[in-house]
């Protein structure tokens, strides 16, 4: 538990110290979305009808683009090395890396999409649903992505091999949550996208960690 | 059985053995499935002749998903019991199933067109197809990506482990999500069941196409043994010459 604490306080504090990622993700996160209305045009019902597809999609994709940096940098330096020889085991790792990336990525892209949402014309159900998906979504985003993160971890241009690897396992989350604020807008019943939104992360839960453990204890032994 | 194969030269041994007979055999398969399906299977009283697509079609879909519960369980037979085969045939089998799920993509696309105006529909079936075809690639993207095949294998065969934890999922939010998006226009079989004239030709052809898949994975995990027994006696030239 305190090797799980003082992981998670280290990555944290490398995140959101000068030259971390998180400004930068938000960043993408925003300006992605703000193209959209320039390539399809600035009329207010059509934005509003496509803004969830819009804002999940930056979403995911500025996970993608921290992802590969989960594992990468303590693999050049040799701490991750260190953090498998370690007692805490390779699982337990993983997980607080996961939840280290999480609140430094996907916490903030949730924080932010109220503001993308009232910026593409979203009712104000549809910015709460909106809210609620990404929390329970952008979890799920970062455990899957650790598998993909563990295994590509020391490959030559792991970026765009996460991004074919991961986005495909990405279908489910992007269904239920975008789907969740379609039906929100629409004035129907969001509880089974919700729940079935909350079963994916359930199950992401033990086959991210796992599998990210076992992706990273055969790059480094 | 499986632990005696482990022992590759038995395994290329045997596989030279199988090789003329099997791949006879899906000559002949092909031959009586193709022309009874082509040739002298009934023409749908609404589809006309384009129902005969459905010959190729339909065992290319089905094998298309035979080769990743295929490749899924050499994965984990690979990882379990270190099998040393199993890891060879789990990159064998995945170029054939990508082709295979390439093959019902490109069939269901020209029938589509004929019978549904369009080329394609964001359809369940069609879109977890394509999912599906996705993975395959990852699967091999990564197998090319990782240079060593001891690493290779064991991260395929997490990814593989991992994908197959994930299709059934996959697959159910993808039919979730076209039920919502697109209530008409939808293929069905199950309306009128098929009849036996089609069926049979059908079966001979999902034969056909299975007698394929096990032939070509042996051919291909033949040559995966050799290249590597090459790159070995490469290695050790090399290393003899420094």
């Amino acid at each position: 538990m305190s090797a799980f604490l003082a992981l998670l306080r280290r990555d944290l504090r490398l995140a959101f110290a000068q030259g971390g990622s998180v400004g930068l993700v938000i960043g993408f996160f925003v300006i992605a979305a703000t193209l959209f209305p320039l390539a399809s045009g600035p009329e207010r019902a059509e934005l509003a009808r496509v803004a969830p597809a819009v804002i999940w999609i930056g979403a995911l994709l500025a996970t993608l683009l921290s992802l590969d940096r989960l594992f990468q940098a303590d693999l050049e330096d040799g701490g991750l090395d260190l953090l498998l020889l370690g007692g805490a085991p390779a699982s337990v790792v993983v997980l607080a890396k996961c939840l280290a990336h999480w609140l430094s990525t996907g916490l903030p892209l949730v924080l932010v999409s109220p503001l993308l949402g009232l910026l593409l014309g979203l009712e104000p159900v549809g910015i709460l649903m909106l809210v609620k998906t990404l929390l329970l979504g952008t979890p799920t985003l970062s455990l899957i992505g650790a598998v993909g993160a563990g295994l590509t971890v020391g490959v030559r241009r792991a970026g765009i091999l996460i991004a074919v690897l991961i986005l495909p396992l990405y279908v489910p989350v992007l269904i239920f949550g975008a789907g969740a604020v379609d039906l929100a807008t629409l004035g129907l019943d969001t509880g089974p996208s919700l729940a079935l939104l909350g079963a994916v992360l359930l199950v992401s839960l033990p086959v991210g960690t796992l599998g990210a453990a076992a992706a990273l204890r055969l790059a480094v032994l | 059985m499986l632990t005696r194969l482990a022992n590759p030269t038995r395994f290329l041994r045997l596989a030279d053995r199988l090789l003329p007979w099997l791949g006879a055999a899906t000559v002949l398969a092909f031959i009586a499935g193709l022309v009874w399906g082509l040739g002298f299977a009934p023409a749908d009283y609404q589809q006309g002749d384009t129902v005969r697509i459905m010959f190729v079609h339909v065992p290319a879909a089905w094998l298309a998903m035979f080769g990743y519960s295929f490749m899924a369980v050499a994965s984990f037979v690979g990882l379990v019991w270190k099998h040393p085969l199993a890891d060879v045939a789990a990159k064998a089998a995945a170029p054939l199933g990508a082709g295979f799920c390439l093959v019902a993509l490109v069939t269901g696309s020209l029938w589509g067109q004929p019978m549904w105006g369009t080329w394609w529909v964001w359809d369940a079936r069609l879109t977890s197809m394509l999912v599906l075809f996705f993975l395959y690639v990852g699967y091999i993207a990564l197998w090319s990506a990782i240079d060593e095949p001891e690493r290779a294998s064991k991260a395929a065969a997490i990814l593989a482990l991992v994908g197959a934890v994930n299709v059934p999922i996959v697959k159910f939010s993808v039919d979730w999500w076209s039920t919502l998006h697109q209530p008409s226009s939808v293929m069905r079989l199950d309306g009128p069941t098929i009849d036996p004239s089609i069926l049979w030709p059908l079966l001979v052809n999902a034969i056909a196409f299975q007698l394929y898949f096990v032939t070509v994975l042996l051919w291909r995990m033949k040559a995966e043994l050799i290249g590597r027994r090459v790159r070995a006696l490469t290695l050790g030239l090399a290393a003899r010459e420094a």
